[in-house]
């Protein structure tokens, strides 16, 4: 008698294999091949976004021990690497869900965990960051939003510019001002006087849902503010310091898609006799790309074991991944198209999706130009400790 | 007798400092730290000290000042005492 392997029976058991191997097998399943159509259609198929819970993915942010799927921030900084090479706009989405799910664990009171903690957990419930608007930057300090104090609660008012997933995000994480300073609250993004407006034609992670999103005397009952009023600042800190290095990482993941997809090309491609890698400054792009790459994983690895650790060292190491990997994915993207020529300036050229995923990263979770400042402030602090 | 949480504090502040701070001083009203450096304090009394600092102490007014830090210190060794004796 012939055994009969039911279907899936081969699928690997999620419940013993780590984060990486389970955004490996994710990609292989739901995203390689696909980056260009999601970016095409400006949108992620509703099966991928499942796809992302069937493999444990959503709550990666939070280790097991609170109930999260994740093996800490170093694997946490794989598993965005591995998305972000095969398609940004995949990652981004994880990125705004880990920043609103790490503040609701951080911050958030036991009523709020019990209403959206094991949602967001298991993706039945996708998350996103609410700070910029439309004066609104890299400044937190400047939210115009507001929260007004009422009986038992506040009142939201106002508007966020560029929510990542915004389109389809359920549970959003919103900084608002009070009469105390600014604050930050967890927001039904299905409640009443929420609405939202798509986002459409951007230059980069154009899959990503984004959405502008507008508050109109949006009841938050009190047990809905993170932390305490006022505490806004740090806690978009906290949040960022998140995004960064899932950024960072998702730029790891861009560059190796660049230098794969530069070897491919130049292997292949015969000019003056042989294959364009044979030219010594071809080869000088590849080696550039080759050593941004490992430097930036380092980088990551550095950033995620620290977090691991609760160093705080981890703040600035996040800022140095974050600067050094999406600048890194930047001229990796470029020369990628430098090497494919006229084939990467084309139609579905998956060279020059990387090279608009690459500006945005340089551009989202603090910019690269706050980066410099911050990391410039971090080396002086450390030489005048050197000098003391 | 100096306090070791006091010393241990001041050991990673000031050298983030132009100066030096007395206790009860403000360090964020010197203007050359930022809310980056609030998140690293948070951090910093998880790390040095074995403690999560919880929802409830998460307030700036318990990072201004040295003194303000090692009262949070000793507050939160107390009350995981108070919970390890019951």
């Amino acid at each position: 008698m012939t055994a009969v392997i039911e279907p899936g029976a081969l699928a690997p058991d999620l419940a013993l294999i780590g984060v990486a191997e389970r955004a490996r097998a994710f990609c292989a399943e739901y995203v390689d091949g696909r980056a260009g159509d999601f970016e095409r259609d400006a949108w992620i198929p509703a099966e991928v976004v499942a796809g992302l819970g069937a493999y444990r993915l959503w709550g990666a942010v939070l280790p097991k021990a609170v109930g999260g799927t994740g093996d800490g921030m170093e694997a946490f900084g794989d598993l965005h690497a591995e998305v972000g090479r095969a398609c940004s706009s995949v990652r981004s989405l994880l990125t705004v869900h880990s920043m609103a799910l790490h503040a609701l664990e951080r911050w958030g009171n036991a009523a709020l965990k019990l209403r959206w903690r094991e949602a967001l957990i298991e993706g039945n419930l996708v998350g996103a960051f609410c700070l910029s608007e439309t004066e609104t930057g890299s400044d937190a300090r400047s939210v115009t939003t507001t929260a007004t104090p009422v009986a038992d609660g506040f009142l939201l008012n106002g508007r966020k510019r560029w929510v990542t997933a915004g389109q389809i995000a359920q549970v959003l994480l919103v900084f608002a001002r009070t009469p105390v300073g600014v604050s930050g609250f967890l927001v039904d993004a299905d409640g009443p006087g929420v609405s939202r407006e798509p986002v459409t034609e951007l230059l980069g992670t154009r899959a990503s849902m984004v959405a502008d999103i507008s508050f109109d005397d949006v009841f938050l009952p009190r047990e809905q503010l993170l932390g305490r009023e006022g505490m806004g600042l740090m806690l978009a800190v906290d949040a960022l310091d998140i995004g960064r290095l899932s950024v960072a990482s998702g730029s790891v993941g861009v560059i190796q898609a660049a230098l794969d997809e530069s070897l491919r090309h130049a292997a292949k491609r015969v000019q003056g006799g042989g294959p364009i890698f044979d030219h010594q400054l071809v080869q000088r792009l590849i080696a550039r790309m080759s050593v941004d790459l490992q430097a930036a994983r380092l980088l990551c690895t550095q950033a995620g074991r620290l977090k691991d650790k609760r160093d705080p060292g981890t703040i600035n190491a996040t800022c140095v991944a974050k600067y050094y990997s999406s600048t890194a994915a930047m001229r990796a993207a470029q020369d990628a198209v430098q090497i494919l020529g006229a084939v990467g300036c084309g139609p579905g050229s998956t060279v020059a999706r990387l090279f608009r995923d690459a500006k945005i990263a340089e551009i989202i979770e603090g910019s690269t130009q706050i980066q410099e400042l911050l990391i410039a402030e971090a080396a002086r602090q450390e030489h005048a400790t050197r000098q003391r | 007798m100096l306090d070791s949480v006091s010393q241990t504090a001041r050991s990673f502040i000031e050298p983030r400092l132009p100066r030096p701070v007395s206790d009860d001083e403000d360090f964020f009203a010197l203007g050359t730290v930022n809310s980056l450096f609030a998140m690293e304090l948070v951090l910093f009394v998880e790390d040095s000290f074995g403690t999560t600092v919880p929802d409830s102490e998460l307030d700036l007014a318990n990072f201004r000042t040295i003194g303000a830090i090692t009262a949070l210190v000793h507050r939160l060794s107390n009350t995981a005492g108070a919970v390890q004796a019951s």
